[in-house]
């Protein structure tokens, strides 16, 4: 029952996840990479981490993809429906793709013997709950979280310089002059 | 009870079509969005070993991966939004140069 489960999630979110970069239209790709992200979501719930699935429906559904949309809408879109793909022959891209891939299969065949080193891992009963996982993310990684809050602080504040217009900047110059002129 | 393998498999096809759209595609949007997909799908192999070694510090990783990826997100939209109105063009193959 949950290999059937597993199954059908993982080829949504594969299919999706072609979607995203086949698609023609930014929006659509979007869209496509929101399915993705709630299939892999229910997989987290299928890895007895229920409370790592609502963050990401949160955070990656409610405020990355819904900030994607918005840019996408708020940019001018129409004339990326003419060229998907770099125009001249990607084929060095197309090359480390392929290395990329023939890596990871290899990898994943020798995965035998990184098995035999993890071992089975000791068995638990029950699954860790949400209060094990904020017991440990409050006391031990303590600093990397207040660290973490602190980068948030650092990107928003990026965001918004990045994202100010000359126009302002000039504007406040103007204001400032003509109210040292006035004096 | 799902062997961890699925779940390698299963990351490594999302990283290797994250990685065909971050070097094929030409619209920087979609190079972003190929970039979430390739961390997400890390994610999925921190989860799955962590469920795998009935380790919670897998979890705890995951977790601060996507509060890092919403930085970068916020940080590379703002990226985003000035390159068009400096150069009004998306396309990656004009945006050779750094200089704004």
């Amino acid at each position: 029952m949950e290999q059937a489960f597993f199954i059908l999630l993982s080829a949504v979110a594969v299919g999706a996840g072609l979607l995203v970069v086949i698609a023609r239209n930014p929006i659509h790709s979007a869209l496509a990479l929101v399915a993705c992200l709630v299939q892999i979501a229910a997989l987290y719930v299928l890895l007895g981490a229920p409370f790592l699935a609502v963050i990401q429906i949160f955070v990656y559904v409610g405020a990355v993809m819904v900030l994607f949309l918005f840019v996408i809408m708020m940019l001018d879109v129409r004339k990326e429906a003419q060229a998907r793909f770099l125009p001249r022959a990607p084929l060095p891209g197309v090359i480390v793709l392929l290395i990329l891939a023939g890596e990871l299969i290899f990898l994943l065949l020798q995965s035998a013997r990184l098995h035999a080193v993890m071992g089975p891992g000791p068995r638990v009963a029950e699954q860790p709950s949400v209060a094990d996982l904020s017991l440990l993310l409050f006391q031990e990684y303590l600093l990397p979280f207040e660290v973490a809050s602190v980068i948030l602080l650092v990107a928003l504040i990026g965001a918004v310089v990045l994202a100010r217009s000359d126009e302002a900047d000039e504007k406040a110059a103007q204001g400032k002059a003509t109210r040292g002129a006035a004096r | 009870m799902i062997p961890t393998s699925w779940y390698l498999i299963l990351a490594a096809v999302l990283f290797v079509i994250g990685g065909a759209g971050v070097l094929l595609r030409r619209n920087v949007l979609i190079v972003l969005m190929s970039l979430e997909l390739m961390l997400n799908s890390v994610t999925i192999n921190l989860v799955a070993f962590g469920h795998a070694l009935q380790d919670l510090r897998g979890e705890i990783i995951a977790i601060f991966v996507i509060a890092i990826t919403a930085a970068e997100v916020a940080v590379a939209l703002g990226i985003l939004v000035a390159l068009l109105r400096n150069n009004h063009t998306l396309e990656v193959d004009e945006l050779t140069v750094l200089k704004g």
